[in-house]
């Protein structure tokens, strides 16, 4: 042990350094061990739907959370913002890669993120929608952090063993991205007068998009993973935290629906598309290349 | 009297410096000393920080999930370098707010490198070789820098550095077996990026006339010369399991040296970066100024809201 | 500085069971939870820890270098604070 040097003695306490980042050779599988046959009594069609549902909620959001890199209110909060988009993307890679398993494609993560088009995305709109400010991008976090939180403890009786997997990592993962949220809904919410108003204006602003989080889709309704139980303890979590913020519970409704039809059916607002062509322009100005 | 003191303090100063041991923050030292380290450590931390932004760039485009991961992974890595240093700037007595309004303001400097464009994939890529490779050569041996704080944080950041490296170099490998479309990039950006690296390293040794003062203080450990040409070493036999050509046509084996001679950057270029012409410098001032503006309202909100809570709770 | 900007917290991390908490940095925080959260994500970014300590930095009360000579010196001549101050013969366990 080198006493002027805090992280070798740091270092010297783990026997599988590599296994902590992000790429390097010993990077850990996270469904190491976890039996991925498909179980016969479940729909592989919609087993693949669905994990692409949430991969997608996923992906998308943590595609406007890296929009934050570099422009964060201070830098504790770069590092906080790349976590919560590290988590995700990183639940969005097992869920899509599922996917392509699950209805017998064999396609992979990179193939249904960047080669679909925007119809066939099943992201709610609430994850697409411009980041607004801090404020803005704060309420939204809380929502589909409360919301994903709730779903993934459901998850864990789900009918498919990854979704299982990742439900359970994903839970406590969602579960930190709440606390950061709830935190920062409170110093907003209960700061300055200014930062009441954003706070609030944020709330109201992605309100109308929550609804679709609780709303079936008939591929859930199939695999008996039924968002509807979810409203009553989300709704009432969300009021508890606004509550305490000093700021008012919204009440606007849903934003409505196409002829039946949003996010989960590929029917969704003017901001994906700009949005997926920035994301997808790379890959697809070089078809068939590796990375 | 008041000199002896100051005499028997500097002496002790020097004698903690030569046995190779650490300065302490709460230690005596030479004004001197502690100005040259708020300003190298600065210059570091801000670095870092403006360092993202050409990677970061890339972010939201990167052509595989787990390119995306790395790279995100990797700028979340230099926002944490940044922030350890500014944490071991504080300990000389400087605030970081303080620290970010220099900066901001153009009176305290970045790494010229980050002021070159990122134009495309692939200069992610040259940038993890490359830039983090001449960032290496030069940060290696501050990891035994005199003043203690500093040289931990260096600990810290070179372990994860190495890892930067490697996924560029790893990247690159990648693109150089792809197609041809993906070699033509690589060999884009290294032709870009070679010479910005090589001047990374500073001035030459004649035209840097703090180097002598910062090595007998034990901050600096090799002049500018000697890290470039180590560097070089280095990363010539790396270009060449690559298979791509560095833009020196002068670049020869030296059996004599037993090192690579190399030819001479182009300083003016250097000297026009530094002094605010570079082909990003507005841009990177005006990101950071506009997050740190941006974000005021955030703050002031959180201060107030830590207030309030202190005050229920008393 | 018009900006208000956030206290400075102390940071200290147990890297494993069985040691003790160590220094490892500082940042800045506007609150207690925030430090901790930040903590987490700054310096057990790669599990480097099994639990955080963050405490203000103007809470700490330090001895000054000046005092060195009286406050640290006395210890080193205090040899029966030391365990090699003490023959034990080889044959006792489990000391």
């Amino acid at each position: 042990m080198t006493d002027d040097h805090v992280y070798l003695t740091l270092a010297e306490s783990d026997h599988e350094a590599e296994a902590r980042w992000a790429y390097g050779t010993g990077f850990a599988d996270p469904l190491l061990g976890v039996d991925t046959a498909l179980a016969p009594d479940v729909d592989g069609a919609d087993l693949s739907l669905y994990c692409q549902m949430l991969g997608d909620d996923a992906l998308i959001l943590s595609q406007r959370l890296i929009e934050w890199c570099t422009r964060a209110p201070e830098l504790e909060e770069e590092v906080a913002l790349a976590n919560l988009g590290l988590d995700l993307l990183g639940q969005a890679r097992l869920l899509l890669s599922r996917a392509g398993q699950a209805d017998g494609s064999g396609r992979g993560e990179d193939d249904f993120a960047y080669w679909r088009p925007e119809h066939e995305f099943r992201n709610v709109r609430l994850v697409e929608v411009a980041n607004g400010d801090f404020a803005f991008s704060v309420a939204r976090l809380l929502l589909f952090a409360t919301a994903r939180g709730a779903l993934y403890e459901l998850l864990a009786g789900a009918p498919d063993p990854v979704l299982r997997a990742v439900a359970v990592r994903g839970a406590k993962e969602l579960a930190y991205h709440q606390e950061y949220a709830t935190a920062w809904t409170l110093r907003l919410g209960d700061g300055t007068a200014y930062s009441a108003e954003r706070m609030q204006a944020g709330l109201d602003a992605v309100w109308p998009l929550l609804d679709e989080l609780f709303t079936p889709h008939e591929v859930e309704l199939r695999l008996g993973v039924d968002p509807t139980a979810l409203r009553e303890p989300v709704l009432a979590a969300l009021a508890e935290v606004i509550t305490e913020a000093r700021l008012t519970v919204p009440t606007a409704l849903p934003l409505a629906r196409i002829g039946g039809r949003a996010g989960r059916d590929g029917v969704h607002t003017e901001a994906l598309g700009p949005l997926l062509a920035e994301f997808q322009s790379v890959a697809r100005e070089h078809p068939g290349a590796t990375w | 009297m008041v000199q002896q003191e100051q005499s028997a303090l500097e002496e002790r100063f020097d004698a903690v410096v030569a046995a190779e041991q650490r300065i302490e923050p709460r230690d005596w030292m030479p004004d001197a000393y502690r100005a040259t380290l708020v300003r190298q450590i600065a210059q570091h931390a801000h670095s870092e920080i403006i360092g993202m932004q050409p990677e970061g760039n890339w972010l939201t485009r990167a052509p595989s999930l787990r390119r995306k991961a790395i790279l995100l992974a990797k700028a979340q890595d230099e926002a944490g370098h940044g922030l350890y240093l500014y944490a071991a700037a504080e300990t000389l007595g400087v605030d970081r707010a303080e620290l970010t309004e220099k900066l901001i303001s153009g009176r305290q400097k970045y790494s010229s490198i980050f002021n070159y464009p990122t134009l495309t994939f692939a200069d992610v890529g040259v940038i993890g070789w490359l830039v983090d490779g001449a960032a290496i050569c030069n940060q290696v041996p501050l990891c035994r820098c005199s003043y203690g704080p500093y040289a931990r944080a260096m600990v810290r950041v070179c372990k994860e550095e190495s890892f930067h490296q490697r996924q560029g170099y790893e990247l690159l490998m990648t693109l150089m077996r792809g197609t041809e479309g993906q070699r033509r990039m690589v060999r884009d950006a290294v032709d870009r990026w070679w010479w910005p690296s090589l001047m990374m390293f500073g001035p030459p040794d004649g035209d840097s006339p703090n180097t002598a003062q910062s090595m007998a203080w034990r901050i600096k450990r090799h002049t500018n010369d000697e890290l470039r040409q180590r560097f070089v070493d280095m990363t010539v036999p790396q270009a060449e399991h690559l298979g791509v050509t560095l833009p020196d046509p002068a670049l020869s084996w030296n059996e004599e040296r037993g090192s690579w001679d190399f030819g001479e950057p182009d300083w003016s270029e250097l000297q026009q970066v530094i002094k605010g012409n570079g082909p990003c410098n507005a841009e990177r001032i005006d990101r950071r100024r506009a997050a740190h503006e941006d974000g005021a309202w955030v703050r002031e909100a959180a201060v107030a809201y830590a207030a309030k809570q202190e005050e229920r709770n008393v | 500085m018009s900006d208000m900007s956030w206290p400075l917290y102390e940071v200290f991390v147990r890297p494993r069971r069985g040691l003790n908490h160590v220094h490892v940095g500082s940042l800045h925080a506007a609150d207690d939870r925030m430090a901790l959260l930040a903590a987490r994500d700054l310096y057990t970014r790669r599990n480097e820890g099994v639990s955080l300590w963050v405490v203000r930095s103007n809470a700490i009360t330090a001895s000054t270098p000046d005092e060195k000579d009286p406050f640290f010196e006395p210890s080193g001549d205090k040899v029966y604070r030391h365990p090699t101050f003490y023959d034990i013969p080889e044959d006792v366990p489990h000391i």
